[in-house]
């Protein structure tokens, strides 16, 4: 793999840019590979990675049955944050942000990740007293987190309405300074580029269509493209985990249901930070393109559809015109659905399923963007050793039985 | 969106109704004689596939009365719709 740089910028421009090389090869499969890793968005694309580069494996191959990234690693609001009310969770998503922080340069890759800061509003005391209990809460565990007023949410974000007789009064907000926003595509290219420049075989267009299981133990999977053995398989496939662990023969607490999200025309930039509101559950910020992106809520019923239903964006419009009153002079251009894996305590399931051999990393629901590198990295730890990393442990599949639930969604309502 | 058809109101938007999850998830008969992982099962497991659903629904914005609906998950058509009580219909997607 050739290194991204000004100079190869330069060297290229003497071709009209018409000689880059490819970012990454297009292998057949293998009859066989130590480990398969299966679903093409971030967090499968950053395990293959994280086996080759942390973990020394060779042997690898990540299989995807659409393209890179199509699935809700290319439909996200992008936002980034670690500021998660429970000490599992914080430790999870600050090890991801960590990551974050240094993963255009790790990756020879510019992900353009952007700690332009993340502000939860407070509509009202109940808000406000959990918002203040959050915060404190994050700080105890290290992660910034600030409290800002009223006044100091309209001089960060002066396009918000902060009148107290407003339809949805503005108290104060919390503040990540390092949350921010990334650009989701190059998220997944960028990991894909240099899983593939250390050996592993990235396999698009290859849909898993069974899995090969012997007295409980996986030796293989089914594809579009043939049979393929593999030692050990981890599954990465977000809304459609219950239809690969159907293939397994077991069940699990996820749903998948569809979420939206919206962008307006571009204009001149007016919003330099993200601004979310779970109790009208509203989130926007502005891409470098001056689009005003907007993430709306979920839709309740499971499906797989990719398409959400449109009283879901009347709502959030509606919601939207009240807190920015300039939005009502926009024009929305694209609309979009993802299928989102929501378990019940909406936090993640990371680790042994009931097949030997068989790895799951799903549940990330509206919100695991955030946590690509992270999750990534200890999925891949996992995958290697056989066993859960120790930051990966809480989130095992057997704390529905154990009842050692991770609740977030009591927590934090909501979770992109 | 779609329009749900109530057995007792007739076809309505999708908005006045609420959809409430897997249908014919029957409450353990004994429930002390159950292990943590077949109360797991019955609280949090769920069947999610991607193809016929069978669940649940209420006309909270009309009638407030409960039904089953047979969906097919990936294209959003119903495929029939029926009384609590009532045995899952037979349905092609
Ligand atoms: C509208 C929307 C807004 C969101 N906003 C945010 C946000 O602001 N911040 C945030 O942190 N998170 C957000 N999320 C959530 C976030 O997008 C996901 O949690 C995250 O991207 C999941 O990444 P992934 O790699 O696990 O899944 P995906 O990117 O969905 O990748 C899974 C891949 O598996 C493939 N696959 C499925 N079945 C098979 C099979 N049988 N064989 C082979 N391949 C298969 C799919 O094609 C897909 O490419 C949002 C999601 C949506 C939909
Ligand atoms: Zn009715």
């Amino acid at each position: 793999m050739s290194k991204y740089s000004i100079f190869s910028l330069a060297r290229n421009a003497l071709s009209y840019h018409e000689d880059w090389q490819r970012a990454w090869r297009s292998p057949d499969p293998k009859p066989e590979y130590d480990i398969i890793v299966i679903g093409g968005g971030g967090h499968g694309l950053g395990t293959a990675y994280y086996l080759a580069k942390e973990f020394g494996y060779k042997n690898v191959a990540l299989l995807e049955k659409g393209w890179l990234g199509g699935g809700n690693t290319g439909r996200n609001t992008t936002i980034v944050r670690s500021n998660y009310l429970w000490d599992e969770s914080a430790a999870l998503y600050e090890h991801a942000l960590k990551l974050w922080e240094g993963l255009s340069q790790e990756l020879n890759f510019n992900v353009m990740f952007s700690q332009r800061g993340v502000m939860n509003l407070a509509h009202n005391l109940h808000d406000w007293r959990e918002l203040n209990r959050r915060v404190h809460a994050i700080r105890l565990n290290g992660i910034d987190s600030e409290i800002l007023t009223a006044a100091q949410v309209k001089k960060e974000a002066p396009i918000f309405n902060v009148s107290p007789d407003s339809r949805y009064p503005i108290m104060g907000a919390s503040i990540q300074r390092r949350g921010g926003t990334a650009r989701h595509d190059a998220v997944a290219w960028g990991y894909a580029r240099a899983a593939d420049a250390r050996g592993v075989d990235i396999i698009q267009n290859c849909e898993v269509t069974g899995l090969t299981i012997r007295n409980g133990k996986i030796e293989g999977v089914e594809t579009t493209r043939g049979a393929i053995r593999a030692k050990r398989v981890g599954v990465v496939v977000a809304g459609h985990s219950s239809v690969l662990a159907d293939m397994a023969g077991f069940r699990m607490p996820v749903e998948s249901n569809p979420l939206q999200a919206l962008v307006s025309d571009p204009i001149k930039p007016v919003l330099d930070c993200v601004v979310m509101s779970s109790a009208v559950h509203v989130y926007v910020s502005q891409s470098d393109k001056g689009e005003l992106v907007i993430g709306a809520g979920s839709d309740l019923h499971v499906s797989y559809s990719q398409r959400g239903s449109f009283d879901i964006v009347e709502g959030i419009m509606g919601a939207l015109c009240e807190l920015v009153p300039m939005v009502s002079r926009l024009k929305m251009m694209r609309q979009w659905g993802g299928i989102v894996d929501v378990t019940p305590d909406r936090s993640p399931i990371i680790g042994k399923t009931p097949i030997d051999g068989l790895f799951v990393n799903c549940g990330w629901g509206t919100g695991g963007f955030k946590a690509t590198p992270g999750s990534a990295h200890v999925f891949a730890a996992t995958l290697a050793k056989g066993e859960p990393h120790r930051l990966a442990e809480p989130f095992a599949l057997d704390r529905f039985h154990s009842g050692r639930l991770i609740d977030e969604a009591g927590a934090a309502a909501v979770a992109h | 969106m779609f329009l749900i058809d109530c057995p007792w109101c007739g076809p309505r938007q999708q908005t006045e109704f609420h959809c409430q999850g897997e249908a014919h998830i029957a409450r353990p008969k004994d429930p002390d004689a159950l292990s943590d992982e077949e109360w797991a099962n019955y609280v949090f497991n769920r069947t999610n596939p991607k193809g016929v659903h069978f669940e649940r629904w209420v006309h909270n914005h009309g009638c407030r009365r409960w039904f089953n609906v047979a969906r097919d998950t990936v294209t959003d058509r119903i495929l029939a719709i029926y009384r609590m009580g009532e045995k899952r219909p037979k349905v092609k997607s």
